[in-house]
């Protein structure tokens, strides 16, 4: 594609080789122009103002998004000691460790978690409810506040018996 | 016509809907302006700086539905300064003084405030409509004024405005009396809803068609509104966060067998694959479907879901549907008219969501396609060749490749052919937004073939002022021009100042024109209003000594018969 050899062209600023054809450089533009497929997408886009022209309110729709999902994990596996196959089940979906424990009642149904005493994570009866961090360590659930919680819980653990008073 | 009667005008007059047609018909004498006046029940005010709105007021006293429009449009992208404008405080004070039997109110891109809302609510006291869309300025206490005072609500649909949440106990504001809700639309608000209230309210409105939840109603509440509401048409979910084997997943299937009705879809904020099955009943009715808050729903999941919908005509994607997907969509939704594909990974590393392979299988899948707008990477001249001929009924064409000025990747020439295909082939084109490398050719075509275009966006496009006469000189129904990045100057600015008088608006952000050729526009033309946007601060300070030849960041022009304004900031000059 010819370029016009207009004279405000000839002078005019741009990115990439003489000869080479690139886009028109707007003038006194801050914004990286597209040097070639690959390097460009990332940065420019991110310097233009109002580009891509998506309406604002999609865009911190997204950006909110982005946030709580950095925070929050995904799914987490949980484990009941006995039982034959393992679970998973989104954090995010509850608002608080009642909710939790309640629906893991639901789940675990036949195994009775009982009422909590003390700690949230320790009960009445013969289970405990413990969770794996992000440093690997086993720790009771209940100590530290629910955001905290979901942020840091990889994986979860309903421990019976003798382990789990040992958690008290 | 003057011996005919005023009661057969006017009963002839009923029948023309469209402004333009009223229009016409109020300039062919006096007496047919009276009686169209005052028979006219709609009045749309495209730029609220076009005309005062006492004036509008005294002229059709009878008015039932009112809609205005205020900032122009790239404002949704940040290109006009938060306090350019557009009040919407002078419309509704002047219509609660000269129109107070005013039904319907529909305000978009206006900076609306709770005491507009309250003086709104009590000033029509047979008030039954109001869209607010892209507005900001006000709060949820606005939106309580409107729920506690209008009596006989029947439609608040809030569309993407920013509402300053100050609490959840507007809703518990609709009293007890109020059974008339047809639509309600709360989507955009962030904060938490009074959901028993919410409830309530949906109980007691047996004609509620169209009810769009915000992110914070959980699927819990969801399930108790769907078991109340099965006649609903239209539905916007909450949050659609829900775990498999749930009381409540198993609740959401039941609730959405019950939805005989349900002809609309959108919202799934938070959705995953798991609350999709749930969804299946309904999806072999829908017409209209918005997914384009839900990026986790994609791949085969998101596929199964729309070779459900055979009877799609609207459908808002995300790009991680991919090629595949669209290929899916092209093959189930023959009845598709509108195509959205949003981009998923705006700040991303830019890998490839959809490409022009998935445009072209959408072209030859649904032909009766007349609306589009596309964002991806990449685009070829080929692909939109075929699109042009595959789908020769586009109205609304935009197409947005995401790397401002990016060729052709197969042959690296500019996409003007590709371009001049769809308007050649397109007879009935009314807006187009162009993308990628384009050169003043694209904008040769557009004048010679675009004859019914009324809105063009150009961004990043064009080499000389040829480009922009070649559109000015062509298009004779262009209505809105809207230009950013362009080496566009006063030599095109200039080329013909009147058919600005025969637009609504014109826009150029970070082009070429000078002061001086804005100046030159101001002098010839007392007829529009040449509004100088300037944000940098030395501009303030030194505006007298801001020789002609200083460029000019935003320039936005507009007919009117409301010379300047009194409403404009510091960094607004009007010339």
């Amino acid at each position: 594609m010819e370029a016009e050899a207009s004279y405000v062209k000839d002078t005019e600023l741009r990115l990439g080789l003489p000869g080479t054809h690139a886009p028109v450089a707007t003038r006194g533009s801050k914004r990286a122009l597209p040097e070639d497929d690959e390097k460009s997408h990332g940065k420019s886009k991110a310097r233009v103002v109002g580009w891509p022209p998506i309406q604002s309110y999609r865009k911190n729709s997204f950006r909110a998004r982005k946030a709580e999902a950095e925070v929050a994990g995904s799914y987490v596996k949980v484990s009941m000691d006995g039982a034959p196959y393992l679970r998973k089940i989104d954090l995010r979906v509850y608002r608080g460790y009642k909710e939790l424990r309640e629906a893991l009642e639901d789940m675990f149904g036949c195994f009775s978690l009982g009422e909590a005493s003390g700690a949230e994570g320790c009960t009445g009866s013969e289970h405990a409810m413990a969770y794996e961090d992000k440093d690997g360590d086993l720790m009771l659930v209940g100590d530290v506040p629910w955001e905290m919680f979901i942020s840091s819980c990889k994986r979860l653990r309903i421990m019976k018996g003798s382990e789990a008073r040992g958690l008290g | 016509m003057t011996y005919f009667p005023e009661e057969v005008v006017e009963h002839i007059v009923d029948f023309l809907g469209s402004h333009r047609d009223r229009n016409a018909v109020s300039t062919v004498c006096k007496a047919w302006y009276q009686v169209e006046r005052l028979s006219r029940r709609n009045v749309f005010v495209g730029n609220c700086y076009a005309i005062r709105p006492e004036r509008v007021m005294a002229r059709f006293p009878w008015m039932k539905s009112l809609g205005v429009k205020g900032k122009p449009h790239f404002a949704d992208f940040n290109l006009v300064p938060y306090d350019w404008g557009g009040f919407a405080q002078p419309w509704i004070e002047a219509a609660a003084r000269g129109c107070p039997g005013l039904e319907e109110l529909r305000l978009k891109r206006m900076v609306v405030t709770d005491d507009d809302l309250e003086l709104l609510a009590r000033s029509f006291p047979s008030f039954k409509s109001l869209v607010l869309v892209s507005c900001e300025g006000f709060s949820t206490d606005g939106l309580a004024a409107i729920a506690t005072y209008c009596r006989g609500l029947r439609e608040l649909d809030l569309q993407e405005n920013e509402v300053e949440d100050h609490g959840r106990q507007w809703l518990s504001c609709f009293p007890d009396s109020c059974t008339s809700l047809v639509s309600l639309n709360f989507a955009c608000l962030k904060g938490e809803i009074n959901t028993n209230a919410l409830e309530r309210l949906v109980a007691r409105c047996p004609d509620l068609r169209s009810l769009k939840l915000n992110r914070a109603i959980s699927v819990e509440s969801l399930n108790r509104i769907l078991a109340r509401a099965p006649h609903l048409v239209d539905l916007g979910t909450g949050s659609m966060m829900v775990n498999h084997h749930t009381e409540a997943y198993h609740r959401l299937i039941n609730a959405f067998l019950g939805c005989k009705s349900l002809r609309s879809l959108s919202g799934f904020w938070d959705a995953s694959s798991c609350c999709l099955q749930a969804v299946y009943p309904v999806c072999v009715n829908l017409t209209a479907l918005n997914l384009s808050y839900a990026p986790a729903i994609q791949g085969d999941d998101l596929i199964k879901l729309i070779c459900l919908c055979f009877k799609l005509q609207k459908l808002w994607v995300l790009d991680c549907i991919g090629d595949k997907g669209l290929a899916a969509v092209a093959s189930t939704c023959k009845d598709l008219q509108e195509l959205r594909v949003f981009p998923s990974d705006i700040y991303g590393a830019g890998t490839t969501a959809v490409t022009e392979e998935g445009l072209v299988a959408i072209s030859s899948g649904c032909s009766k396609l007349n609306s589009l707008l596309y964002f991806c990477y990449q685009m070829t001249n080929t692909a939109l060749v075929t699109v042009a001929k595959n789908c020769p009924h586009f109205t609304r064409f935009r197409l947005c490749i995401l790397d401002p000025g990016k060729p052709d990747p197969v042959t690296d020439q500019p996409l003007d052919e590709g371009f001049g295909a769809i308007v050649r082939s397109c007879k009935n084109l009314r807006r187009l937004s162009l993308s990628g490398l384009l050169t003043d050719k694209v904008f040769l075509y557009i004048g010679m073939h675009a004859e019914h275009l009324e809105m063009l966006s150009i961004a990043f496009a064009g080499d000389s002022d040829k480009g922009m006469v070649y559109v000015l000189n062509g298009c004779k129904n262009l209505r809105k021009l809207e230009i950013r990045d362009c080496p566009f100057g006063d030599d095109a600015l200039l080329k013909d100042v009147t058919k600005y008088e025969t637009m609504r608006s014109l826009w150029m952000s970070s082009c070429d024109v000078t002061l001086g050729g804005c100046r030159a526009l101001a002098a010839k033309m007392p007829s529009l209003n040449v509004e100088i946007i300037n944000e940098s601060d030395e501009a303030d300070e030194f505006q007298e000594n801001l020789s002609d030849l200083h460029k000019v960041e935003k320039l936005y022009v507009y007919r009117t018969v409301a010379r300047g304004r009194t409403d404009a900031p510091d960094f607004v000059w009007i010339l």
